[in-house]
Parts: structure tokens; C-alpha cells; sequence
């Protein structure tokens, strides 16, 4: 069976802990996590956990159904890229010389339609918010300027269909 | 052995004034019915065997040699008795001595409440004396885990931790209590818990499932049933021998479903497995449906899932969704709690005309006997074999005994022999295999259920493993019954370094103690028997005896078990030599 990307999405108590519970499903089985993101979901105290894999279905269904019974997990779900609208952020710290020195280098954010998050005289911040392939592109582009740091976010993402999360967590509570 | 009656929880007055978490503790576990308990005291949790000191008329505490000790007891309680097991250990070595019991119950899914002390939570993360992450460390084998830090949790948390234990699909669910929570007071009040919002215990039965089982079922020419531990942890027992009677269909067992069908019923078939019987064995891959009752086809069961029952459709009733279709697929999964779902299915089978189907186990039953069952019960050579000493204690006890195994050869002779009429009475290690299992888990199943004969059989390497037991033992005087086979060697090992690495036996040859001796420095009655003419009767003195008894019997050194499906072949190359 071929490999390919697979979203996990997760809705669980915010329990201290279940990171840890959740991240062991998969050092069990000897599989890498590409990304991995927290955070608030839709439901009052209710975490949502995003975790890129990249295995194959029959992998990722018997993590899911893994996951799922953890005992504060609510619903745990998988999706392909297909059937998701996914971000990543990243960061990018420039030194300011290279943005009053070197024109082009504006021109690069320009294109990129990224945002100059803060200016002051030693460096400047700039964020971009988009697919994969857009935040290294930036990354290759800011390079000659040198970085003086880059950091980029887990995947987030939700899905095209309903989640009905609040649905299942009616049905589980009643 | 004393006899332990604590009274209830009924006559347990409410505090009526704040309490501290230590007595909470002991509280929760009045009330959940939790009134014998196996663990070992330290630092962080006195607080709380302070308080057992003060609650003794309600809790027996039973103090083991080792933390190992108490989670296997815990279990054997657990599993005779069909409650939860409690054991109790402090922090740091206390508790990371508890893994081994906890991994082994995780996966043979035996309900543990597992209670460890912890220091004072502004000491969590200081690397302070017996400091050590349980939590982090338990998590991968346990059902659930918590760390309480303030008092007013604990009634809350025990309860939950009861009740995840032991719905659903059991596991153990480890709670680990700072000192401080222990010694805050608070208002306490107990309410059991019903339900925990994120956790579904049972998933909901679809009649179409059981609809399509029964038109597989009826349909069938040569169905074959392989039952599981989940018709025991169901209390599904008179459900299952209904629907096997209604269907009149053979019924095999793996390791831990055993004696959920008496050995003796004309439709129990034996067991499949690496060490199985014959029959069921082949006749895997020669069924026409498969039909899968609380069981998780576990690669000893299976061997080479690429050649497993590949002809057959196979219906699996199950509880946990995360078994359906994780090591074969299924055709029909039929969820839910084989308690009810068996009661549903059993009128909607006709029995089928098997005849020609039963010829065949019994061509294959002929076989193994001759080639194999008939040399291990009834030997002429000189050299006991484990098989007759087993006949032995079925002789005697009429196969009312429960049997606790260790891990290894004398295991699986165990398993193989060991004649059942009562359920609940096999217990092993299956899953994990743990060497060590099966001396503290007969002290805990003798405990569980005193009116019952347990007799424990172990390798001479695996008693070795928990022999300090034997001081709890006779500081308990639970009358359990230890039959060492001893063949000086770490048998199933050896088995496979004849068998696959050219008789290179690297460290599996044991120089062994003197058994006897030891038991008796224990205060416990011993002997040992090397011949055939002495072993019935000793075996049958062994029995008698109504206190803890040492049995060491001196085995074939180089005996191998058979049938065998070697690691990773085919339930069709089962081997009888």
C-alpha cells in the first residue's frame, strides 16, 4: 500500500498528560510524526490535536482507531489533503541592514505577500502564513540576506466536511 | 490460611469532619469493595499505610517481598475472582517495580487499580529522593493513569479509576498521589462513577452485523469457532456454551480463553495456537467461516497472518473497535459485549449437519494423540514428563483446580493437559509472557477465591524469578500448591536453540538450588519426587495438604512440547516431531 499524507485530527480533554499517551501510539509502531500542532478547539475545554504522518491508510487507520481509545480522547478522525484547508506559519528574523541596504530584499517580501511583523534598528520579523512550498520559498529567497532565525509552525487545519464533534460529545455525555 | 473478613463498607461510618487524602484513599477503596489489597509500604505512601493500620478491620493488606509480588497478585486476584485487583506501591523503585505486572495485565486485559505514592508536588521535577516519572513511565501499558496532587481529587479520581478498570475491554489504571495530597484534609464524599464523558466502554451492536453472522453461520459447512478471554471477562460463559450448543458448531480456545467451556464438552475442540492442538490448528485453513468470539488474534495464534484462514469468511465478536481488522480482516465484525451479542445471535442460528466436518478433527485428534498426546501422558521410558505429572493433578482434583502457570514448556503442557470444569481457572501470562508470573498470581488467586484448590506449576527458571513470594506465602499461609517442574534448564529456550540454533545452548542450562530446602526455610512443607513410581502419590499427598505445599519434580532435562508451529510459519505447518 502506497504512503501518502494523512491529517489526524484529534478532539480530547486538556488533560495533562495525553501528549504523551497520544505521541506513544506512535513510538510504538516505529512511526515519525511530521508535525504536530495544540490547540483551543470549537468546544470549551476541549483540546484539538493536528499530527501529520505520513504512512499508509491501513497505518494510519489502526492509529486512529488507537488513538480513539485512549480514555480522554472524544473523537479522533483522519483526512487527506484533499479533504482538508491546511496552513502552516513561519518566522523569519532578518537583520535590518540587509532590509536598508539591499532594496531588493523588499521586494521579496512584496512578492511573497508576507507581513513585516516588527521593525526595530537590529532586526525585523516577518511572518508568512501559507502552504509548505510558499514558506520555503521564502526561506530560499531570504537566505542570501542571511537569517538570523527561521521557525515554522505544525500543520493546522480544519476540514471541508462537518467534524459534528459536539454531536458525538451530546451522544457520549447522554 | 487465616481467614480474612473485613466488614463492609455499610458499617463504615462517613467521616463527618474533614479527612486527610490518606484516608481517603482508603475510604474509596472500602467503598469500591476493594478489601484485600497486595502492596509494599515506603516513604511517600505511609501516609496511607497509616491509615490501612487504622482501617484493618475493613481492608486486608497483604504485605508481598517485592512490588513485582503485588501487581502479580493483584492479577491473580483479579483474574479468579473477576474483580479488580488493587496493589499499592511507594514512589521511585516502588513503583517503576510495578511496570512488568501493569504491561502484563495491559495486554492479558485484567482489571488493576494501581495505587503508587509520590513526592510532595513542590518537589515534582527536582529529582528529589524516590522521585520518578510513573506517569511518563506506565503510560504505554496503562488503560488510564493520573496524578493527583490535591486531596480533593482523590474520591473523584479512584472512582474513575475503578470504573475505567473494569468496563469495556478491563485494563489497569495506575493513580499516583503526592505525599502532600495525601496529608491535605478536605470534606470528603463518595460517589461512584457511571460514566466518564470522552470514554465509550461498549460500542453499540448493529442487528444488520448479526443478521449477516447468522446467514454466515447457517450457511456454513465446516465452521469453526476459536474463543478468546473476552467470554470470561464478559461474564458471557452460559451465552457462549448456549450458542455453541444451539449451533453444534467445534469450538477451539486460544491460552486465555481457557476453561470458559469445560474441557470435557464434546464441542470443545482444544486449543490453537504455537503449542495448540493439531486439529483446530490445520483445520483453520480448511474451515469455510471462522467465527471469532473475544479474541485477538495474536501472532501466536495466528502464525503467518498472509496464510491464515485464508479461505474462510471470518465473523469477529468484539468490544474494542481497535482489534477489528488490525491483524486480519474480517468479513462481519459484530460489536458489542459478547454477553449480549451471543444471547442475540444464539436463536438466530439452526444448527448445521457436521458430521463429515467433526471426522476430521477426529482423524487429526487421532493423529496427535498417537504421535504426541499419547508419549507425554502415558510414558515408558524412564524420565518423567510433564504431561503425566499434570495427569496427575487432574486425577486428583477432578479438574476442579485452578491452574497458574509460568512461562515456558511447563506452560504450555499445562494448557495442553490441564482438564477444566470450571471457568476462571487457567491463569497465565499470555500475552507479555512474563517469567515470575505465576508464584505471586496463585498466592493472589488463592486469596481471591479461598474455597477454591489452586495449584501453581512453574519452571524451575521462572520460580527463581519470584521465589521470595514464598515468605508471603507462609506469612499468609494461603494454601497454594507449587508444583516446580524442574528440568534444570530454561526449557522453551533450550527447545528452540535445539531446534533452530543447531543445539547451541547458550545460557539455558541451570544450576539450580536445592528447592526443597529453600521451601522449607520458608516453614513450608516440600518434597521432591524423581520417578514415576512416587509421583502420583506425591502429587496426591501435595494435594491433600491443607496448607501451602512445595512440590518438585524432577523432569526429562531435554523434553521438547509438541505440536509446534514454528515463529512466523503457517497454522498449516504444524509439527508433531
Amino acid at each position: 500500500m502506497e504512503q501518502m499524507t494523512y491529517t489526524i485530527s484529534i478532539y480530547a480533554e486538556n488533560n495533562v498528560g495525553l501528549l504523551s499517551r497520544v505521541s506513544a501510539i506512535f513510538l510504538k509502531r516505529h512511526i515519525n510524526i511530521n508535525s504536530l500542532n495544540i490547540s483551543l478547539s470549537e468546544i470549551e475545554n476541549v483540546s484539538r490535536f493536528v499530527i501529520v504522518v505520513h504512512v499508509t491508510e491501513e497505518q494510519v487507520q489502526k492509529i486512529v482507531k488507537q488513538i480513539d481509545k485512549q480514555i480522554e480522547v472524544i473523537k479522533a478522525f483522519y483526512h487527506t489533503d484533499e479533504e482538508t484547508i491546511f496552513q502552516e506559519s513561519a518566522l523569519y528574523k532578518v537583520s535590518s541592514k540587509s532590509l536598508f541596504e539591499q532594496r531588493h530584499i523588499q521586494n521579496v517580501i512584496k512578492k511573497s505577500h508576507a507581513n513585516i511583523v516588527t521593525v526595530n534598528p537590529d532586526f525585523f520579523v516577518i511572518e508568512k502564513t501559507g502552504f509548505r512550498e510558499e514558506t520555503e520559498q521564502l526561506y530560499n529567497d531570504l537566505a542570501p540576506f542571511g537569517l538570523l532565525q527561521f521557525v515554522r509552525s505544525g500543520r493546522i487545519s480544519v476540514t471541508k466536511s462537518a467534524m459534528e464533534i459536539s454531536h458525538i460529545l451530546k451522544e457520549l455525555s447522554d | 490460611m487465616k481467614s480474612i473478613k473485613t466488614k463492609s463498607i455499610q458499617e463504615l461510618k462517613s467521616p463527618g469532619q474533614p479527612i486527610i487524602g490518606a484516608e481517603a484513599v482508603v475510604r474509596c477503596l472500602v467503598a469500591e469493595g476493594a478489601n484485600l489489597i497486595y502492596g509494599y509500604p515506603g516513604g511517600a505512601i505511609m501516609p496511607v499505610y497509616d491509615e490501612l493500620y487504622k482501617f484493618q478491620d475493613y481492608i486486608h493488606h497483604v504485605l508481598v517481598r517485592h512490588e513485582q509480588g503485588a501487581v502479580h497478585a493483584a492479577q491473580g486476584f483479579a483474574r479468579i475472582s473477576g474483580n479488580v485487583g488493587v496493589c499499592m506501591a511507594t514512589s521511585g523503585p516502588g513503583a517503576t517495580n510495578l511496570v512488568t505486572g501493569i504491561a502484563d495485565a495491559m495486554i492479558d486485559s485484567t482489571p488493576l487499580v494501581c495505587i503508587t505514592g509520590q513526592v510532595p508536588s513542590h518537589l515534582l521535577g527536582s529529582d528529589a529522593f524516590q522521585e520518578t516519572d510513573i506517569i511518563g513511565i506506565s503510560t504505554p501499558v496503562t488503560k488510564w493513569s493520573y496524578q493527583v496532587t490535591r486531596a480533593e481529587e482523590i474520591p473523584e479520581i479512584l472512582a474513575k479509576a475503578f470504573y475505567i478498570a473494569r468496563s469495556g475491554r478491563p485494563g489497569p489504571v495506575l493513580i499516583d498521589i503526592t505525599k502532600d495530597a495525601q496529608f491535605a484534609s478536605f470534606d470528603y464524599s463518595y460517589k461512584p462513577c457511571r460514566s466518564v464523558r470522552s470514554y465509550k466502554p461498549v460500542p453499540e451492536t448493529d442487528q444488520n452485523d448479526l443478521k449477516k453472522a447468522a446467514e454466515l453461520i447457517n450457511s456454513a459447512k465446516k465452521p469453526l469457532i476459536v474463543w478468546g478471554q473476552g467470554v470470561i471477562l464478559g461474564k458471557a460463559e452460559e451465552e457462549f456454551k448456549a450458542f455453541v450448543e444451539q449451533s453444534g458448531i467445534p469450538a477451539a480456545w486460544t491460552i486465555l480463553g481457557a476453561s470458559a467451556l469445560a474441557t470435557e464438552h464434546p464441542l470443545n475442540v482444544g486449543m490453537v495456537g504455537m503449542h495448540g492442538n493439531y486439529a483446530p490448528n490445520l483445520l483453520t485453513n480448511e474451515c469455510d467461516l471462522l467465527i471469532a468470539i473475544g479474541m485477538r488474534f495474536d501472532d501466536r495464534v495466528t502464525g503467518d497472518l498472509n496464510t491464515y484462514a485464508k479461505q474462510a469468511k471470518i465473523i469477529h465478536f468484539e468490544i474494542d473497535p481497535a482489534e477489528v481488522n488490525k491483524n486480519v480482516t474480517v468479513d462481519v465484525a459484530v460489536m458489542g459485549d459478547v454477553k449480549n451479542t451471543l444471547a442475540a445471535i444464539t436463536p438466530m442460528v439452526e444448527p448445521q449437519p457436521l458430521e463429515n466436518w467433526f471426522q476430521r478433527f477426529k482423524e487429526l485428534d487421532k493423529i496427535e494423540f498417537d504421535k504426541v498426546i499419547d508419549t507425554e501422558l502415558n510414558p515408558t521410558k524412564p524420565g518423567l514428563t510433564m504431561g503425566e505429572v499434570i495427569k496427575a493433578i487432574n486425577a486428583s482434583s477432578g479438574g476442579d483446580a485452578a491452574i497458574v502457570t509460568d512461562v515456558g514448556q511447563h506452560q504450555m503442557i499445562a494448557c495442553r493437559y490441564a482438564e477444566f470444569t470450571t471457568s476462571k481457572s487457567n491463569i497465565t501470562s499470555g500475552g507479555l509472557g512474563t517469567m515470575g508470573f505465576a508464584l505471586p498470581a496463585a498466592l493472589g488467586a488463592k486469596m481471591g477465591a479461598p474455597e477454591r484448590e489452586v495449584v501453581a506449576v512453574i519452571g524451575d527458571g521462572g520460580f527463581q524469578m519470584n521465589i521470595q513470594e514464598l515468605g508471603t506465602i507462609f506469612q499468609t499461609q494461603a494454601a497454594v500448591k507449587i508444583v516446580i517442574l524442574n528440568n534444570d534448564f530454561l526449557g522453551m529456550v533450550r527447545q528452540w536453540q535445539q531446534l533452530f540454533f543447531d543445539k547451541r545452548y547458550a545460557s539455558t542450562e541451570m544450576v539450580n538450588p536445592d528447592f526443597v530446602q529453600i521451601a522449607k526455610g520458608y516453614f513450608i512443607e516440600a518434597k521432591r519426587v524423581d520417578n514415576r513410581e512416587d509421583m502420583n502419590a506425591a502429587v496426591e499427598e501435595m494435594m491433600r495438604s491443607e496448607k501451602p505445599y512445595l512440590l518438585e519434580v524432577c523432569v526429562e532435562k531435554e523434553n521438547n512440547v509438541f505440536p509446534m508451529i514454528p515463529s512466523g510459519a503457517s497454522v498449516s505447518d504444524i509439527r508433531l516431531e
